[in-house]
């Protein structure tokens, strides 16, 4: 008792000096020479900055039927190049299903199919052959579409112009995008919901859209319907008889800005392609002048204008009678590229800055109220002990904050208030130890062997009874989302932090204090 | 300064029938309160999904304006409470079926401001939980618990012995059941962050177990050296008055910050506060008056037998 070990105490002095440098960023700023790994502050939540929280789900299951579709024309290709006639060549799901002509050239065409689809197996189902895409493929296929979403939605996002917004991967096919300082949740939601999938294809002048309408669509041929307007005060979409091919997609777009439509001044977004794209445009424009081609976003006609002359400067113009908002949503999403399958929002958790800032104030109020209860609470009980016990809790304090910080914990608002809890728990090894003392003492001991037995029994319920609280922590780490990790995060580092001060901390200063007497009559406990 | 006299003997255990008989009754209420019938929980968009929008208005509102407010645009049936003070507004909306329902809450804010006027409304939080994720976190939330408490089991038996594990997770079922009846009765929002409170709760409640267990167990280990050990039930009973003090005292200071929480920390963790101040007191009543009373329902190992009591007079 009287010899306390040296290095305990330095370790003590040492962890106190880094934890207050370390803890010193979220009070101040810290001069330049001070250590970088110790000059970070807490990252603080959503939820005490305020900003918008989206989960963003993307259909990946339509990225594999899509690519899945862009096979055909590799079937085709390979059919008409070996001069086999197919009756039927279509894809459903992950599945291409060919049905030829003759029958006998099954087997050639299977054969020259797989080749051409190693990604797929082969399959003889009657008179048809069947490919389906194997599980690594559309796995694979997931894979990227969820990373290039990724990549999509970082480009929309970063167009607003916001600070450090974080887009990640949660999950096999869910995004998590924050953006701090942020609170048009609706514009945000606009502009990451958005496929921006654009499209160029030919009206088909001479098929009769009032028979296709009627379910007689000549083959090769669409029906898509333009944007909903109101016609005679009943809503009503304009059909549109269109090529199936598409001639040309937004993938080839260099460059989308708004605009002002010279012949009406009206809010529009010029594209300008890359130079694969104006090469096609310009062929596709000096082919069919005099016939309409219509630009085709997000699955519905936006206009249909007719091709006046051959247009070689690779630009072409978007009208549609735009707000000045919309014509700049529309082009971020033409710029940053469309996204290779619909997503969808499927959870919010935004919250405002006033709200952010009055939780901040609320959880710090706690706190400080909290912990003073406590300290005036153990110093009147415990006395001298108890005001050991404060030093060790306001050391846990120092300690927690600390350790957030150079871990890069985010603290929220479950996370204060896992603080505050661990306020109320840490000075509970302390109770334990100072009760044991009090009970050796009542029994008999003399001072100093009462605290020696005191902490040596106390010790192993302490560390006991902390476990199985860090058990209950980590459970809700791992199933926690959000804002609740954060409550696990506080109390698992309060828990550890608690250990080394109640135990170690109270030790040592009772260590010192009692070193230089040799008879202590009586605790001040 | 000292509460508890250290040489208290109440006879803790004597009453275990009535503490049982009490512990009954408030299961056999909480379960009942539980039926979705007769009460139910009162589920947040968390697990139900749906849409919640705070707002903060400049004047407080009527909620019957508010209610006329979104009424254009489809929404009259939506709950309106208010929340915290009368110029916060709490409007939450259940998801469309087989709809978008992620822009509910842009609608909402619009038709509001476009009432009320912008400048007189202040978006203080929007949440929106799509039908699946809402199925997914109740999964994690059931999964979080069940896993918690077999971890603790597994922890407990480790340490102590399967009995000593039985009697804390069935002190663990208890204060969990009672705080879930205690949320059902008063229709307090059952949310994520009240999952969150009770793994604290477990996290505590089996703190106190733990402490009153290690005591259990010193006590047992010291009185089977003794020629003529007392009964098991007297050494529990001598444990749990030795730690009595410590137990209120930290259930003291704990439910002193956690009144703070509850009072201080605002509205959005009131829930959250509100369960731990449940779980605390009944952690505290359980871990004395449950899990040693279970623990020495469940004789076996520990029991003296007969041998073992002829082996210990044998000894010099």
């Amino acid at each position: 008792m009287h010899a306390y070990p040296r290095w305990k105490a330095w370790l003590i002095l040492i962890t106190l000096v880094v934890s207050v440098m370390a803890a010193a960023p979220n009070i101040t700023s810290v001069p330049s020479w001070w250590p970088s790994s110790l000059s970070k502050p807490m990252n603080l939540g959503l939820d005490l900055k305020g900003g918008i929280h989206l989960v963003v789900d993307v259909d990946v299951d339509v990225a594999v039927s899509t690519r899945v579709e862009e096979e055909i024309g590799t079937v085709r290709s390979v059919l008409r190049s070996n001069k086999i006639r197919y009756s039927k060549l279509d894809a459903k799901g992950g599945t291409i299903i060919v049905a030829l002509k003759k029958s006998d050239e099954l087997s050639k065409a299977q054969k020259l199919i797989e080749d051409a689809l190693p990604k797929y197996t082969s399959e003889l189902d009657g008179n048809r052959l069947h490919f389906v895409v194997t599980d690594a493929e559309a796995k694979e296929i997931k894979h990227n579409a969820v990373e290039q979403s990724i990549e999509v939605i970082r480009h929309r996002i970063d167009a607003l112009g916001t600070t450090e917004p974080v887009i990640i991967r949660q999950g096999e096919r869910r995004i998590l995008v924050q953006i701090p300082g942020f609170d048009d949740s609706a514009a945000a939601k606009a502009l990451i919901g958005r496929t921006a999938i654009l499209e160029f294809k030919l009206v088909d002048e001479k098929g009769d859209l009032d028979k296709a309408l009627q379910g007689d669509i000549p083959p090769g041929d669409i029906i898509v319907y333009g944007k909903e307007e109101i016609r005679g005060g009943k809503p009503f979409k304009q059909p549109y008889l269109l090529k199936k091919r598409t001639e040309l997609s937004g993938s080839l777009i260099a460059d989308a800005r708004v605009s002002i439509d010279s012949r009406n001044s009206e809010y529009a977004v010029t594209l300008k392609f890359n130079s694969k794209g104006a090469r096609i445009f310009d062929k596709l424009t000096k082919a069919h002048v005099g016939e309409r081609f219509a630009i085709i976003l997000e699955g519905k006609v936006n206009s249909a204008p007719v091709i006046r002359e051959r247009i070689s400067g690779g630009t072409a113009q978007i009208t549609g009678s735009f707000s000045p908002e919309e014509a700049r949503n529309l082009s971020i999403v033409l710029r940053a590229g469309a996204l290779p399958a619909p997503v969808k929002v499927v959870e919010e958790r935004s919250i405002g800055p006033s709200l952010g800032q009055d939780s901040i104030d609320q959880g710090f109020n706690s706190i400080m109220i909290g912990s003073i209860f406590v300290l005036i609470f153990m110093l009147v009980y415990y006395r001298l002990f108890g005001l050991v016990a404060n030093i060790a809790l306001i050391f846990n304090m120092i300690l927690l904050v600390a350790a957030m910080s150079m871990i890069g914990a985010t603290l929220t608002l479950p996370g204060m208030a896992g603080i505050v809890l661990t306020i109320g728990m840490a000075v509970d090894a302390n109770v334990l130890i100072f009760e044991r003392i009090r009970e050796e003492l009542h029994i008999g001991k003399t001072p100093l062997a009462a605290i020696d037995s005191g902490y040596g029994k106390a010790f192993l319920t302490i560390v006991d009874a902390n476990i199985t609280t860090l058990i209950a922590a980590i459970v809700l780490f791992q199933f926690g989302t959000g804002p609740v990790k954060g409550f696990a995060v506080t109390l698992s580092v309060g828990i550890i932090a608690s250990m080394f001060t109640a135990i170690m901390v109270t030790r040592a200063i009772i260590a010192y204090s009692t070193a230089k007497r040799d008879r202590i009559e009586k605790l001040s406990i | 300064m000292q509460l508890i006299n250290p040489n208290s003997n109440i006879d803790f255990l004597g009453k275990r029938k009535i503490a049982l008989g009490l512990s009954t009754l408030l299961l056999i209420i909480s379960l009942l309160a539980l039926i979705p019938g007769i009460r139910g929980l009162n589920f947040g968009i968390d697990f139900t999904g749906g849409t919640l929008v705070e707002v903060q208005f400049k004047q407080a509102p009527s909620i019957s304006d508010v209610r006329a407010a979104i009424k254009p645009v489809g929404y009259e049936q939506a709950i309106i409470q208010e929340f915290g003070s009368p110029e916060e507004i709490l409007i939450r909306v259940q998801n469309k079926e087989a709809e978008d329902s992620s822009s509910i809450s842009n609608a909402i804010l619009d038709s509001l401001k476009s009432h009320f006027g912008a400048e007189n409304i202040d978006m203080r939080r929007v949440e929106f939980v799509g039908p699946q994720v809402g199925e997914e976190l109740t999964q994690a939330g059931i999964s979080a618990v069940i896993i918690a408490m077999l971890a603790i089991l597994i922890y407990v038996t480790m340490r102590f012995e399967f009995r000593f594990a039985v009697g804390a997770d069935a002190a663990l079922m208890h204060d969990i059941i009672i705080v879930l009846g205690v949320f059902a009765i008063t229709g307090n929002e059952f949310s994520l962050p009240v999952v969150a409170a009770l793994l604290a709760v477990i996290g505590y409640s089996l703190n106190d177990t733990i402490v009153v267990f290690d005591r259990i167990r010193e006590n047992l280990e010291a009185n089977r050296k003794l020629k003529h050990p007392e009964d098991e039930v007297k050494v529990c009973n001598d444990s749990v008055n030795q730690t009595l003090s410590r137990t209120l005292m930290t259930s003291f200071t704990t439910l002193l910050v956690v009144l703070a929480l509850f009072f201080l920390g605002g509205e959005v963790i009131h829930g959250f506060a509100f369960a731990l101040l449940v779980g605390i007191l009944v952690g505290t009543y359980s871990s004395i008056y449950v899990a040693s009373p279970v623990m020495l329902q469940l004789k076996g190992l520990l029991q003296t037998s007969e041998e073992d009591l002829k082996e210990m007079d044998a000894r010099p």
